[in-house]
This record gives C-alpha cells, structure tokens and sequence, in this order.
C-alpha cells in the first residue's frame, strides 16, 4: 500500500541537526559528568592538604615544572564546566517551577548560557590572578 | 490505570519504582544549596594569593574556609551521586554492568565525601 503523504512521518534517527537547547541539553551531562572528575581531584588536594608538607610538596612540584600549564588547562576546563553546569543548572530549576519553555527563548537562553559561562570563567581566572 | 496493562506486563512487574520522588527532589534540594554554595566557594579559591602549602592550608584552616568546604563538597558529592546515577541508568541497559556501575558510583560518592570531610576536620582542627 503506497504511504498516505498526508500522515506524519515518523522520526527518523538519521535525519536531525544541531540545535542550542540540544547542545546545552547534552553539555549539561558532559559537564555534570567533568564536575564529578573535579570533585575528585579537589579531594585528593584536600588529602595532600593533610597528609602534610612533603605529600603536598609533589603538587608544589608539579605546579612549578613543565607540567603546569596541563594543570592550568585542566583546572581552567573544570572552572568552565562547573559555571556552565550552574547557569544552566539554574534554568533546570526553572523549568521544575514551570517558566522558560517557550521554542525562541529556550534558543537564546542556551546560547547565552554558553557565552556566560565563558565570560564568568574568564572572569574567574583574571580575578584568580595568584593561581595563574 | 493498571487496568490497561496487559497480563504479561503485570506479571513481569516492571514500572515504577515508587521510589523516584525522593531522587527527584533530593536532586533539587542539593541543586539549590549548590547554586548558594558554589559561587562562594569559588570565589574563596580564586582569592587564594598562590596554591602554595602555606597559603592553601591558612583557608581551610579558617571557620569560613572550612565551612565553606564542608557544605560545598557534601552537597555537591550527594548531588553528583544522584546525577550519575541517572546516567548509568539511561545508558546502561545491562544488569550486572548496571548494578555494578551503580554500587561503585556509590562507593566512589562515600569515599570521597568522608575523605573530604577528614581531610578538611585534620586542616582545621
């Protein structure tokens, strides 16, 4: 029987395209799941913190030789992913109450999301001057 | 509704859990604390002159740094807990891997919360 082009089609796996609110939907997992990798070295520098001089000695190391600037991208990620995580984590709780699905809105919150979790990180690192 | 499930359905008992509120508002509840907390705690690291020794253990050393520390990492361990449980659960479809990969999520949330809180209580204390 020859399909009745009048009927909708069903979704096709294979047919899609990028879209804001499906990006920051998917950067929201991605950054959840680097939060919880942060989390992790934030307490192993809480432990090295602890354990003493000499144990915290090989961090001091670290951040003092060749290795560093790997650090520094690493923890800068981390600053970026944790902002990200709460901007839109904010509109996740906005959406719980009930506000901000409307199509046009939810396109532009997305990208301002993404471009104020870059200006609030890169403020963060100048602030941070003393780390860098 | 239960009146519309098929036998077979009944039978195998899946479906809610009747336990997924809890999760749900557990999740909401640390997202809230956490939108308080993790600016706060930024900031205190972002203020640090250096990461040296010295520098690093006089923040955790003070009530504020402590306190900061404590409530910033014990919500944000309880509600990244609950969020990779959701991830697990969405992608992975397997039993065995599912339920080990939950436990060890588990154990991972636990053991990092209470090295954390040792960590901080020894700075501190």
């Amino acid at each position: 029987m020859a399909p009745n082009p009048s009927r909708p089609l069903s979704p096709h796996v294979s047919i899609w395209r990028w879209h804001a609110t499906m990006a920051s939907s998917i950067a929201h997992r991605i950054s959840g799941m680097a939060n919880y990798i942060g989390a992790v070295l934030i307490t192993a520098w809480l432990a090295a913190l602890a354990a003493g001089p000499e144990t915290y000695g090989v961090i001091e190391e670290v951040m003092a030789g060749p290795l560093a600037i790997l650090v520094k991208l690493a923890l800068f990620g981390f600053t970026l992913s944790l902002i990200y995580h709460l901007l839109n984590g904010v509109r996740h709780l906005a959406w719980d109450l009930g506000l901000g699905f409307d199509p046009e809105g939810s396109n532009l919150r997305s990208i301002l999301i993404f471009i104020g979790a870059i200006v609030i990180t890169g403020a963060i690192w100048l602030l941070a001057g003393g780390l860098i | 509704m239960s009146g519309l499930r098929t036998p077979l359905s009944r039978a195998k008992g899946l479906g809610s859990a009747r336990t997924g509120s809890g999760h749900f508002i557990a999740q909401r509840v640390s997202a809230v604390a956490l939108v308080i907390l993790i600016p706060a705690f930024v900031w205190m690291i972002a203020r640090l002159p250096d990461l040296s020794y010295e520098a690093a253990r006089a923040l955790i050393a003070s009530p504020a740094g402590a306190l900061v520390m404590l409530l910033t990492l014990t919500a944000a361990i309880y509600h990244m807990r609950l969020g990779l449980q959701v991830v697990i659960e969405d992608y992975i479809p397997a039993p065995v891997t599912r339920a080990g990969l939950l436990i060890v999520n588990t154990l991972i949330a636990a053991g990092l919360w209470l090295t954390a809180l040792y960590s901080i209580l020894v700075i501190a204390a």
